[in-house]
């Protein structure tokens, strides 16, 4: 099983090595930030172009393979390089990076927990009140784009502020500016902030895994091992929980690595229409002025938290179910 | 899930044995009347069907032009004349979802086609060759999938932005056939060891003929499903783009700019991307009844546990 476990890190590691290489060729050969410059009035001289380009090594006329030595060097020691403006990208990672980890991780636990639940109660209870309703509710959010629900959603908030007369969601930013009160005080307001983003993200990932994990619970309700179970003396409680949905929910592992990608994705929206400084705005803008070392840097942020939630799925799995340790 | 496992085969078996026309023409009679049972699934066509015809002919029932400015009426809310209402540069509202709801359909529509067909052909390729060939295939999935598609879209962004939007479809259809051929190829895996496909491995039938032949018709029904749900996939994915900038370029439009651009005064001002955020959760929401409606027909065995 630690041999599994171990082959399972090094194909991570192998992974993520390869799919920052190829972000940051991809985004080589399609951001051309020469072009900031090149229409500039009154027009910039060459020399000084070149200079700010190789500053940040990006001047299209280093050939890509030097440019990518370069890089690597530099990335084997944790330093991704400075952007356009000089900027060490290190330290606008570091402080983005826990904005969007903070998202991402709350919104991935509410929606993998609560969509599992949901999916288990609506199996048990197939075709009650609960079953219809939340299977309804979960085909409305699946077809609802996440931009779209973040904008309800604020918009939601900000009638209900308005209704009630003081301002209990807040929709932009992470905490207030200037705030100031206790350490208490300022918890509550980082949570009033965090509320709707976080609903926006994890709304969706609800759907996804309750619909998923009602099928299959539905298909283990109806196998003759819970049947034994029963037979045997255990409760239905017992049977449920024991031999049940630890069937039940392993293929959920699998599914856990798709759906964080899909959740990074939406991140982006989310950072975006709630004006919170995370990567995935940071990569909406970076893109949008051709700033390559911080795409990079983005790119490689989700494929290692892509990965790295993949090979957690694959250790959850194993421990699960005990036929994949031999493998 | 056993005893439906068994009587499907048995069915097979005898649509095999008796090999006739008639009775193949009975099974998609009786896929076609379990559809058509399914009220969701029939609602979702009615509704796929309105919103196609309402893209195409709207137009021509509305006096309004999605480009055309009504420089009496700016911002206006629905009335008699702008069914919509009007934006701040008095831009018919109806005239311009009608417009995106075109740009989406089709864009939709074609990268589903298009991406089915894609990891049909792979997945396939992947599963019946098996060996290496299948091992680089699955290795590639996987490096694809590690990166979420709409960041690499946003990055390539510059190849399509000002050209044409098939552009746009070619990228999106590059980016969206992985899953499925994942499904396909686990087909293809069970198929390849069935005696009809040794048989004809065995008289010496080309790979290329088997896949075509005796693969791709037994897996019709899978990749009619697959087609359906990814056209909502392949909306979303379209409108998610163009939201941000990356996708749909003006003048042109699609849902996803009607609500980029509706939703910075929409608080005073709804109807400005109510519509279109309406029309775009109603169509996607039809397309899924649609592909549930068909894997329910195809597969009953399913319906338990797909069914509302």
């Amino acid at each position: 099983m630690l041999g599994y476990i171990l082959r399972r890190l090094l194909n991570t590691v192998v992974m993520v090595i390869i799919a920052s290489t190829a972000g940051y060729f991809i985004a080589s050969s399609a951001l051309y930030p020469r072009g900031n410059y090149e229409a500039a009035n009154p027009p910039i001289p060459k020399e000084s172009i070149d200079a700010v380009l190789d500053r940040s090594n990006v001047n299209d006329e280093t050939p890509l393979l030097e440019r990518y030595g370069t890089w690597v060097s530099h990335v084997v020691r944790g330093d991704f390089g400075l952007d356009l403006d000089g900027n060490r990208i290190n330290e606008e990672f570091g402080r983005r990076i826990w904005v969007s980890l903070r998202l991402l991780v709350i919104g991935s636990v509410v929606g993998a927990t609560v969509g599992v639940l949901v999916g288990v109660v609506s199996a048990v209870r197939q075709y009650k009140l609960f079953d219809r309703s939340f299977s309804l509710g979960a085909y409305f959010l699946l077809s609802t784009p996440v931009f779209l629900l973040a904008i309800l959603l604020k918009f939601g908030g900000i009638r209900f502020n308005d209704t009630i007369g003081t301002t209990f969601f807040f929709t932009q930013g992470e905490y207030s500016a200037g705030f100031e009160g206790s350490s208490f005080e300022f918890l509550v307001n980082r949570l009033q902030h965090l509320i709707l983003p976080t609903l926006s993200i994890a709304l969706g990932s609800i759907a996804f895994y309750s619909r998923y994990q009602r099928n299959s619970m539905l298909d283990v309700l109806s196998s003759d091992h819970l049947r034994t179970a029963r037979a045997k003396g255990l409760t239905k409680r017992q049977s449920l929980f024991r031999h049940g949905l630890r069937v039940a929910i392993s293929p959920m592992a699998t599914f856990f690595a798709y759906g964080f990608g899909l959740l990074i994705a939406g991140a982006a929206f989310t950072e975006t229409i709630y004006g919170w400084f995370g990567m995935g705005q940071w990569f909406i803008t970076a893109v949008a002025k051709n700033d390559i070392n911080s795409v990079t840097a983005v790119v490689t942020f989700t494929s290692v938290l892509v990965l790295v939630s993949g090979f957690l799925a694959d250790v959850v799995l194993v421990v699960l179910d005990p036929r994949v340790r031999s493998r | 899930m056993a005893t439906t496992t068994m009587s499907t085969t048995a069915t097979r078996a005898r649509t095999g044995a008796d090999g006739l026309a008639s009775d193949r023409l009975s099974r998609s009679e009786l896929i076609r009347r379990r559809f058509f049972r399914n009220k969701l699934a029939v609602f979702g066509l009615c509704v796929v069907i309105f919103m196609f015809a309402i893209a195409f002919i709207g137009p021509y029932l509305s006096q309004w032009n999605y480009y055309e400015n009504d420089f009496e009426n700016l911002l206006q809310p629905p009335s008699r004349s702008h069914w919509f209402g009007t934006t701040q540069i008095g831009v018919d509202v109806f005239a311009q979802t009608m417009r995106g709801l075109q740009k989406s359909l089709i864009i939709g529509l074609l990268v589903a086609v298009f991406s089915t067909g894609l990891s049909a052909f792979i997945g396939s390729v992947a599963g019946y060759v098996g060996g290496r060939t299948d091992k680089g295939i699955m290795w590639i999935v996987d490096l694809l999938l590690v990166i979420p598609s709409l960041l690499v879209l946003v990055i390539l962004s510059r190849y399509y932005q000002g050209r044409s939007w098939l552009l746009l479809v070619v990228g999106l259809t590059i980016f969206d056939w992985m899953i499925t051929s994942r499904v396909v190829r686990g087909l293809a895996m069970s198929l390849r060891e069935r005696d009809f496909v040794r048989a004809a491995r065995y008289m010496g039938v080309p790979t290329r003929t088997i896949i075509a032949r005796h693969l791709l018709p037994n897996m019709a029904s899978i990749i009619i499903i697959a087609a359906t749900l990814n056209v909502g996939g392949a909306i979303l994915g379209e409108t998610g783009l163009s939201y941000l900038g990356f996708g749909v370029q003006a003048p042109d439009v699609s849902l996803g700019t009607l609500i980029a651009e509706g939703t910075g005064a929409a608080l005073t001002y709804p109807w400005l991307f109510m519509f279109a955020g309406a029309s775009l959760v109603l169509t996607v929401l039809a397309v899924s009844f649609i592909g549930d409606g068909f894997r329910d027909a195809y597969d009953p065995g399913s319906a338990k546990s797909q069914k509302l």
